[in-house]
């Protein structure tokens, strides 16, 4: 679960980036935080991954309270999120399965559980075959699946999109989405943060629109744009 | 850390192969500095070996004042024994030290009639500490009894500086080049963190733990610390036989006994393997703590 309980970010050089943000999202949830640029969704992004700590207000992302947790907790926390990039950032000199069994090994899992979880991955995110390609070998498409496999390998709770589509065409955003649902439709809470209006109509989810560092709208359905 | 030793291993391999340049400059600049080093503390183990050997073999002679009976004069032995740094001292009367005078010229007639009265009553002394020769000789000048006291300062004094020099100049080195080392294989490793600074993030970003990405930089660190190690100990064989076998062939330097390497290779060896152990972790390690802190 995650929960912000007013919530305030003001960054070293004065920006106040969150002006009292409260909302709460529940364990197997599928939510797009929308919201035009500069509103404070990153800051959000970073305040539920560890990078940043709040200000003001508590953060409460799956059991772990950000304002307090020690440096020593954090990459613990980190295993409850799977993180998904616009750019993808995958290692460009490691293969599919290398780019997986990385982040496996990164929290301790051993090999016979690596052999074991990435092709169940890589089959669920449609890219059984791939395990020998580099990134730039693949499509754009692609690269995102690989993204997606990548946050998905250790199961964590939590998969929380900075615009995964960014990147990608129509055609494309529409299959990642679809996917994302998917592994929700698996129990895992899904968070996307998007700007892309259509997408989001698309599908008839939970938004969270964020407007000047506020909460400008939390119900089902459209992507109200804000004036 | 078990389990993945075999991957630390080959990432820390992988680092170093991919930066052959500075990876090289780094082992090039950590044998120089080893080198260096063990030249100069060998210097000083040598300048001390010949010290000790002298103080064993270049006694001391407290010669006897005339005037005394035997009785005497063997009565002073407790009264030099007391004198402070005196490890031992033996009383040689005068027919032992005419004999003994003798025996050095068996073949010559000349000597064989020599009268023992010539010669004084003499104690023999050997000293705990050869840095303390002069105050310990005018110290048993003191003694009553004593008539005179005859050491060869100079030899003495000559190995003591050299052992005193080699060893402020060795520890100096040590110090300066260890530094010198450290930064230069810091640097070579903060290329390589640089270089993965988008994997560092990406594996905090997934939950790695601060001792997971730093094993690879430490393997790193860990085998240019090895591998200049291992070539410092060969040059350093290499360059102490020559020195040696110059040492042994010169005529003016035929006073200096330069200790076999094969009697002192392992603990050479050793103390390499720690210096470079302790140069390429103690790098890698400050290389690594500003990336870490994502």
């Amino acid at each position: 679960m995650i929960r912000l309980i007013d919530v305030k970010k003001v960054y070293d050089n004065g920006t106040e980036a969150l002006k009292g943000i409260s909302f709460t999202i529940e364990d197997g949830d599928f939510v797009f935080l929308v919201g035009p640029s500069g509103s404070g969704k990153s800051t959000i992004i970073k305040l539920l991954t560890g990078e940043i700590v709040p200000t003001a207000g508590r953060v409460m992302v799956n059991g772990f309270s950000m304002g307090r947790i020690s440096d020593k907790q954090i990459p613990y926390m980190r295993r409850t999120i799977g993180v998904i990039f616009q750019d993808f950032r995958l290692i460009t000199n490691k293969t599919v399965w290398e780019n997986l069994s990385l982040a496996m090994r990164a929290v301790g899992a051993g090999p016979r559980e690596i052999k074991n979880r990435i092709p169940y991955v890589l089959e669920l995110v449609g890219l059984k075959g791939k395990e020998g390609s580099f990134p730039d070998q693949l499509s754009g498409g692609e690269q995102q699946r690989v993204a997606i496999a990548r946050a998905l390998v250790n199961n964590p709770s939590t998969i929380v999109a900075d615009e995964p589509t960014g990147n990608l065409d129509p055609a494309r955003s529409l299959e990642i989405m679809t996917l994302l649902e998917r592994i929700n439709a698996l129990g895992t809470t899904v968070v996307v943060v998007t700007h892309e209006k259509g997408l989001v109509n698309h599908f008839d989810k939970r938004v969270i629109t964020i407007n000047d560092g506020m909460v400008a709208g939390d119900g089902m359905g459209q992507y109200e744009v804000v004036k | 850390m078990k389990g993945n030793f075999g991957y630390f291993f080959r990432e820390g391999s992988r680092n170093m192969f991919s930066h052959g340049f500075m990876s090289f400059a780094a082992i090039g600049i950590t044998v120089a500095c080893l080198l260096i080093m063990g030249t100069f503390s060998l210097v000083a183990y040598n300048a001390d070996y010949n010290l000790k050997n002298l103080q064993k073999e270049n006694a001391i002679l407290a010669f006897i004042d005339e005037t005394l009976s035997d009785e005497d004069a063997q009565a002073l032995q407790s009264k030099v024994e007391a004198v402070p740094n005196v490890a031992d001292a033996t009383f040689v009367s005068r027919q032992e030290a005419r004999d003994s005078y003798v025996a050095q010229y068996d073949e010559d007639d000349l000597y064989q009639d020599l009268d023992p009265s010539i010669f004084r009553h003499r104690f023999v002394i050997h000293l705990r500490d050869e840095g303390q020769l002069s105050e310990t000789v005018e110290a048993l000048r003191q003694v009553d009894g004593i008539a005179k006291v005859r050491a060869d300062e100079a030899i003495s004094a000559g190995f003591i500086t050299a052992r005193n020099v080699a060893g402020v100049i060795s520890v100096t080195l040590i110090v300066i080049l260890l530094i010198v080392s450290v930064f230069i294989i810091s640097n070579t490793i903060k290329l390589t963190t640089f270089d993965r600074r988008d994997e560092i993030a990406i594996m905090k970003m997934v939950g790695a733990t601060n001792g997971f990405i730093r094993w690879p930089f430490v393997f790193e660190g860990l085998l240019i610390g090895v591998f200049g190690a291992v070539i410092g100990f060969g040059l350093q064989w290499l360059l102490y036989n020559a020195i040696a076998n110059g040492i042994a062939g010169s005529d003016t330097l035929q006073l200096l006994r330069v200790v076999s390497f094969a009697k002192i290779w392992w603990p050479v060896a050793g103390v390499f393997l720690l210096a470079g152990v302790l140069v390429g972790v103690g790098g890698s390690l400050m290389a690594i703590r500003k990336f870490l802190q994502v």
